[in-house]
């Protein structure tokens, strides 16, 4: 028989890997876009309470990053995203989104102005492609792809800004949130957006690959009586639900992976109709957006609060506690351990969103299957939202 | 002397399959095989002591998951196992592993290319998007688009919903690509050669069209349409060989009071007035029967066990017109040990996938010119397997056997016809190819199996060793396979059917011309149906 | 400063068409023309003093409807259905000739076959042909009007019969090698017969699915798929067009290079306002209208910034690689072929379908062919103004001379390339070197340059089944409107297609009147 050796489809391990390997006590490994990625650490209620309570850290080495320069760099970006990139300001980040022709939603992420012709985008997906066919027409412009060079990683909590201080980033404290500043780290370039997915105050680090095992050490060392802990996927999937974030494979499905007539979604069904901007010139998908927003979008991505503790993950919404019209489905349910109740993010027909919402949940007690049907309420704020998120300065925890 | 209900003629997989369904409805069946064994062109050989070739077909993904279930073939000894990746070398030796894992499968694209690595995702979506579409119609009998009857009213109003329901962007990106070369459709997603041509390899396999010729890219689909378990485009190999497809659905045929007769070739079907009544046998005998299945193509069925008199006018012309050009070539052989495949990080993807020496995607299509012009390439396209790397009961312990599919081969030779010496020169040119990459492979060799087109003809019966019964153009696919006005598996005289890979949906062992065709004949004699409606296609 | 009501980018003949029916209806047009005079690839040029020649040589299939409705009779133009015989050349001689409904050099079988051949693909041309004279209209749309327009195709393909029916769904996809085969023997009359179906594409022989097509297409004005030269030569028909423009109050204006589309962002979407000429002045319009091909139209003169970006690349994506180059000899008198009485016709050097298929296949690795293949006219037998009294030019479309070659184009790879196209031309008129007097070559990249098509393709686009009806250029623009609001197109790029037939103008002015 042949040897079963598949050793080189191993995950490439992440710039931070060294460290991670000393922490994740439990193996508990994943990938993302090829990268060894932890689930978790120790414990996911753990390290999500490290977050909301001191600080943790998350690895976001994974992360595509692709440097756009160029003097047609901030066109080409302005045609490809809903949002108006012109008006970015230098060493700000901005949340966009961008989509096909029809409207429905490649993928989300961050663009990052360090010049009038020097961007950054970052997203969880490979989008190489795609900025390849967005570019084209274009003729002063550069795509660099940098995922492989740039380590970074997410330091989010309410000690984070305390960290960063006492590793001695001068005047951390005064960054408004996307705002980007720069500082030096062993003579390199060190790069801290207040940018996150856990809807609490943190930063972004971003240091060339080399000096990764170095700030991770530096940022720890100052962590250290601060409550520092690593977090993995897990936490982070609780983390951004509390703050309302979407998350792809679970609110949206990426259109250019979609097999199915229309499973992917528009901005206005994800509740991001506040990203299209109609006023601004030219942009993909403007046609099928402006007609979408004249006629309303059919789904409606929306928050709620659903009665009882257990969690509504997967469960399909009714419009009647018979169940007998169905509405909708639940993307992603927890119980969120801060507002201490039962919540979730729901895409339901628009027309039903003024009736009664019931949702049909099952779980499990001791192998036997129950099944309930709960009534939910709609939010309109997010269920974590506290001030010093956005607070300038940032506090001290 | 004895009449049955049925005689199939051919134990091929698919005649087999139709035989099985059959006899499950209650019928009295029985099937001719000229060979003194089974399976037509899915078949297990020992051609060597201990080692057991698949001789003909070597892999497989569109087995009907349906039948499979329905004829209980694994209770039959048929047990199907995916196969994990391929490595693909191009002409200078440069590799392009196909990780089983998605993660692994991108990074190892992004070593080549970062757009394509992307690209292949939306790829994949496209490619299940085309194939589910088309897997919906691998169960059905075509509809005949010039008839005015319910059922086929009702079919053509299902395929135009299916069609529907894909949005219309979709459609016409559908369209397009059934019409496009392979080439074109990947230059969509593609830019790197190497990864161009692993794919665009598959619009050539077992067809007379070259990579850059259009009507490619639905070759391609058609060969990776097929799933193991539901996962899209997943080959497999069956323990024991191809054969034991055969030997499965043959058994399940047994259970259900069949009969098969080995040895027994159709000189001739006989033909009453409008009615076919009956086989002659080679050896005299003369067989009656209801209804008289061929599972021989349409060239040999209407050209050759039938009398051009005995067939309403325009048919013989039509057999005679119909595509089915031999255009690959098999090389078997058994190794003393598993060969070390030279710049791969491991072997696991060798030894336990495919190889494909592609080359680039020009050393492909001048195989093709080469093909055009009559002769075999001196540097054709081979892709390898060796199922003894995981299947244990098909080489000595230690010992291995490959399977090689060679492209092209042409079924005649431009210098005259096919020698032992001109064969030996053919079987050179692919182990010397192989060699390329493999340094060392020729010191391993035990013994080898040459096979061009002329072979597969001469034993197995396939016409010029078309691998599919017949090219898969449009103009030869769905209702116009075999012929226009004659896709429903009955065939111009009353009581005579086919059931081969000549009629919908074609080659690839399926096992679905043969059930749909049972389903035809099953009506026709008014008799409940055992054939299931419907694949499962919701995975 | 003048408003127009429409104005047309280019005066190729599908332009002064579009431009002559919205005259018609009382719109006021104008007409920019780059280059010196009107006409595009029909215009004619003097390429040595003297001797005057047009990259399009003959006219098969010109749409009667569109010479009824302009009244181009009454502008000069004439005798629209006077076809030229097809010769293939044998070098003995024996010549295989298409005149009419008559082929002789022949066998009675390949007589009769072809017959029958003859009549079954003139019904199938004639099934088709009300088609190209329509819009298609998109898959999407559900307007009852325009999915009768399916229907009635459906009803039509109907009424052929069963036995019909099915064999156009057969045949339509067939590589005519294949068809070619199922009727005929004679290598010469395979060969004369898949040329109409394969010049000016990137097929061959072997290539299924298109060529089929691209031949009902051609037999579509009920020549079938015979060539013609319009008494005066294929010019006149752009001097009728021109004559009949003059006429109606059309502007055209020639040495006027548009340089970009102009649009306007409004709350709908962008839309299209004027266009910029070169020397800066933008002049406005209600509709603006391109005839030039549309990668030009969509990526150089609107810019991917007001296009959508999967709409964008799918034109990018557009094939259109010319795949034939354009040969003219300035001849001292009459050439004479062995055994042609006389030399008035199409005349094609292509022995077999063969070698037809080798050309080709060079031609897919950048090379020129070794053994080329050709379609020859002397036009200058039926316009004797193309050269000076007693002398004569000979006009050739060679197949396969790829856009992109391996090694560049530079004047020693083009005096060679002539030089065996004359030695090929030789074999069967042997005294033709003698009577030269100058020559040229236009590669698909002088046609591109020249006449500023994309790709130097004379389709602006493959003519194939992924290029055709709903899809040509692309989906969101097949209907000869654009994404962008009163941008439209009426080019050869637009169904259906290239070839001088007036079509495409014709239903783009259709689509902008209504």
């Amino acid at each position: 028989m042949s040897d079963y050796d598949f050793s080189s489809e191993r995950p490439k391990p992440s710039h931070f890997q060294q460290r991670q390997d000393e922490l994740n006590i439990h193996d508990a490994w994943s990938s993302w876009n090829g990268y060894k990625f932890a689930e978790y650490f120790y414990d996911v209620e753990f390290e999500y309470f490290c977050v909301r309570n001191t600080c943790g850290t998350y690895d976001i080495c994974p992360m595509q990053k692709y440097h756009i320069t160029g003097a047609d760099a901030e066109k080409m970006l302005d045609r490809m995203v809903t949002r108006d990139v012109t008006k970015i300001r230098t060493n700000r980040a901005s949340y966009v989104v961008w989509c096909n022709d029809e409207g429905r939603l490649i993928d989300d992420g961050t663009i990052f102005k360090l010049g009038d012709d020097h961007f950054i985008l970052n997203c969880g997906s490979p989008c190489s492609a795609w900025l390849d066919k967005s570019a084209f027409g274009f003729h002063d412009i550069t795509i660099d792809d940098k995922t492989d060079d740039v380590a970074a990683m997410a330091l989010q909590g309410p000690t984070s800004c305390a960290v960063l201080k006492s590793m001695g980033l001068e005047n951390i404290e005064s960054a408004k949130p996307f705002s980007i500043n720069f500082f030096d780290f062993q003579n390199a370039r060190l790069m801290v957006s207040r940018t996150g997915f856990t809807g609490d105050l943190g930063y972004e680090l971003w240091i060339d690959h080399n000096l990764a095992i170095p700030l991770w050490d530096a940022v720890y060392k100052a962590g250290h009586d601060l409550g520092i802990h690593p977090y993995g996927d897990q936490a982070t999937n609780m983390l951004r639900l509390e703050a309302g974030f979407i998350m792809p494979g679970y609110e949206f499905n990426e259109a250019l992976k979609t097999v199915h007539f229309e499973h992917d979604q528009t901005p206005f069904e994800l509740n991001l109709g506040w990203l299209v901007d109609f006023k601004k010139p030219h942009f993909n998908g403007r046609r099928a957006l402006f007609d979408e927003k004249k006629r309303g979008p059919r789904y409606t991505l929306t928050k709620l609060d659903i009665e009882g503790n257990k969690p509504a993950e997967g469960s399909f919404l009714y419009s009647n506690k018979r169940c007998t019209e169905e509405i909708g489905y639940v993307t992603s349910g927890m119980w969120s351990p801060a507002a201490k109740a039962n919540i979730a993010l729901a895409m339901i027909e628009t027309k039903y969103l003024e009736g009664e919402i019931w949702s049909e949940i099952y779980y499990e007690k001791e192998l036997r299957q129950y099944s309930k049907v709960a009534r939910c309420t709609i939010k309109h704020e997010p269920f974590w939202s506290p001030a010093r998120t956005r607070a300038t300065p940032a506090a001290d925890f | 002397m004895k009449r049955y209900d049925a005689i199939i003629i051919g134990a091929g997989h698919n005649g087999l399959t139709n035989a099985a369904y059959l006899a499950k409805a209650g019928l009295d069946v029985l099937v001719v095989e000229k060979n003194d064994y089974i399976g037509g062109a899915a078949v297990s050989r020992e051609l060597h002591e201990g080692w057991t070739y698949s001789n003909c077909s070597y892999v497989c993904s569109l087995m009907r998951q349906a039948i499979h279930r329905d004829l209980d073939l694994s209770r039959h000894g048929l047990i199907l196992v995916p196969y994990l990746g391929s490595v693909n070398y191009d002409d200078v030796g440069n590799t392009l592993i196909a990780y089983n894992s998605e993660e692994a499968a991108y990074l190892e694209l992004k070593r080549h290319s970062k757009h394509d690595a992307d690209s292949m995702f939306r790829f994949q979506a496209d490619l299940t998007r085309y194939a589910r579409l088309i897997r919906k119609t691998l169960l059905r009998t075509p509809p005949d688009p010039t008839s005015f009857r319910r059922r086929d009213i009702h079919e053509l109003l299902f395929l135009a919903k299916q069609f529907w329901s894909l949005g219309e962007k979709e459609i016409y990106e559908y369209v397009r690509f059934f019409t496009l070369s392979a080439v074109d459709f990947l230059e969509d997603y593609f830019e790197n050669e190497l990864i161009k041509q692993s794919k665009a390899s598959s619009g050539i396999i077992g067809t007379a069209l070259g990579v850059y010729s259009p009507g490619s890219s639905y070759i391609l689909l058609h060969h990776v349409m097929g799933d193991v378990d539901g996962s899209i485009g997943a080959w497999g190999l069956a323990r024991g060989g191809m054969g034991a497809i055969s030997k499965a659905i043959a058994s399940a045929f047994q259970s259900f009071g069949g009969e098969i007769r080995t040895n027994a070739g159709v000189e001739q079907i006989l033909v009453e007035g409008n009615k076919v009544v009956g086989v002659a046998l080679e050896n005299g005998d003369e067989i009656r029967a209801r209804v008289v299945v061929s599972n021989l193509d349409a060239k040999r069925t209407f050209t050759q066990i039938m009398d051009e008199k005995d067939l309403p006018p325009g048919i013989y012309d039509k057999a005679k017109n119909f595509k089915i050009r031999g255009s690959s070539g098999k090389v078997n052989i058994a190794l003393s040990a598993l060969p070390k495949f030279s710049n791969v990080p491991d072997n696991a993807y060798v030894n336990r996938g495919g190889l494909e020496l592609t080359g680039s995607l020009e050393t492909m299509e001048r195989a093709y010119d080469c093909w055009k012009r009559g002769r075999f390439s001196d540097d054709p396209y081979v892709e390898g397997v060796i199922p003894s790397a995981w299947d244990p009961t098909v080489a000595p312990p230690g010992k291995h056997w490959m399977s090689n599919f060679i492209q092209y081969c042409p079924a005649e030779l431009a210098d005259g016809p096919w020698t032992e010496e001109k064969r030996n020169l053919f079987g050179q040119t692919v182990v010397d190819k192989i060699a390329r990459y493999c340094p060392g492979f020729k010191d391993l060799i035990v013994h080898m199996e040459v096979r061009t087109p002329h072979e597969i003809e001469e034993e197995i019966g396939l016409t010029e060793g078309n691998i599919f019964q017949g090219e898969l153009t449009i103009d030869q696919l769905f209702f116009n396979r075999p012929f226009p006005g004659y896709a429903q598996y009955r065939m111009p005289l009353k009581h005579m059917y086919m059931c081969g890979s000549s009629t919908h949906p074609g080659g690839g062992v399926s096992s679905a011309c043969g059930a749909n065709a049972a389903r035809e004949i099953l009506i026709d004699l008014k008799r409940p149906n055992s054939v299931p409606v419907d694949d499962f296609y919701d995975e | 400063m003048t408003q127009y009501d429409t104005v047309i980018i280019g005066a190729g003949h599908n332009a002064l068409v579009c431009a002559n029916y919205l005259a018609q209806k009382k719109q006021k047009v104008l007409v920019l023309e780059a280059s010196s005079a009107a006409g595009g690839l029909a215009s004619s040029y003097e390429f040595h003093p003297g001797f005057r020649t047009s990259v399009a040589h003959t006219v098969s299939h010109f749409s009667r409807k569109i010479y009824r409705d302009l009244e181009l009779q009454k502008h000069g133009l004439t005798a629209m259905a006077n076809p030229l015989p097809c010769v293939a050349l044998n070098r003995q001689g024996n010549h295989v000739v298409l005149d009419g409904d008559t082929v002789s050099g022949v066998t009675e079988k390949d007589r009769v076959s072809y017959a029958n051949y003859s009549k079954l693909t003139e019904r199938f041309a004639n099934l088709l042909a009300p088609f190209w004279l329509k819009t298609v209209p998109a898959i999407g749309n559900n307007s009852l009007h325009e999915l009768l327009s399916f229907a009635q195709l459906g009803v039509k393909m109907r009424m052929l019969g069963k036995d019909d029916m099915r064999e156009f769904l057969r045949i339509v996809s067939l590589p005519t090698h294949d068809l070619m085969d199922e009727y005929f023997d004679h290598p010469l009359l395979k060969a004369l017969l898949c040329w109409n179906g394969l010049i000016g594409s990137k097929q061959a022989p072997r290539s299924p699915n298109n060529s089929v097509m691209l031949m009902l297409y051609r037999m579509s004005e009920g020549m079938s798929g015979l060539h013609e030269i319009p008494n005066g030569g294929t010019s006149r028909l752009i001097d009728a067009l021109c004559s009949s423009a003059k006429s109606q109050g059309i502007e055209i204006r020639t040495n006027s290079s548009v340089r970009r589309i102009v649009v306007d962002q409004q709350k709908e979407g962008l839309r299209a306002t004027g266009v910029q000429v070169d020397n800066g002045e933008l002049i406005s319009a209600q509709n603006i209208v391109s005839s030039a091909d549309p990668k030009t139209t969509f990526l150089t003169l609107l810019g991917a910034e007001n296009l959508e970006i999967e709409f964008t690349n799918r034109i990018r994506r557009i094939r259109s690689e010319g795949l034939v180059a354009k040969l003219h000899l300035a001849l001292n008198g009459l050439p004479q072929f062995t055994g042609l009485d006389q030399s008035d016709g199409q005349l094609l050097i292509s022995p077999d379908m063969a070698t037809i298929e080798s050309a080709f296949d060079e031609s897919k690795y950048g090379q020129c062919p070794t053994d080329p293949v050709m379609e020859i006219v002397i036009p200058s037998m039926r316009d004797p103004s193309l050269a000076p009294s007693g002398q004569h030019v000979l006009s050739a479309h060679v197949m396969y001379v790829p856009y992109k070659m391996k090694s560049q184009w530079d004047q020693t790879a083009i005096d060679t390339f002539i030089d065996k196209l004359i030695n090929k031309i030789e074999l069967y008129a042997p005294t033709i070197r003698e009577q030269i007097v100058a020559s040229e070559l236009l590669t698909p990249i002088d046609l591109e340059q020249r006449f500023r098509t994309s790709g130097g393709h004379w389709h602006h686009g493959e003519f194939a089944l992924d290029q055709l009806f709903m899809m040509r250029p692309t989906y969101g623009a097949a209907q000869y409107q654009t994404p962008l609001r009163g941008l439209y197109l009426c080019g050869a790029g637009s169904h259906p297609g290239g070839d001088i037939t007036g079509v495409p103008g014709h239903n783009a002015a259709h689509e902008i009147l209504s």
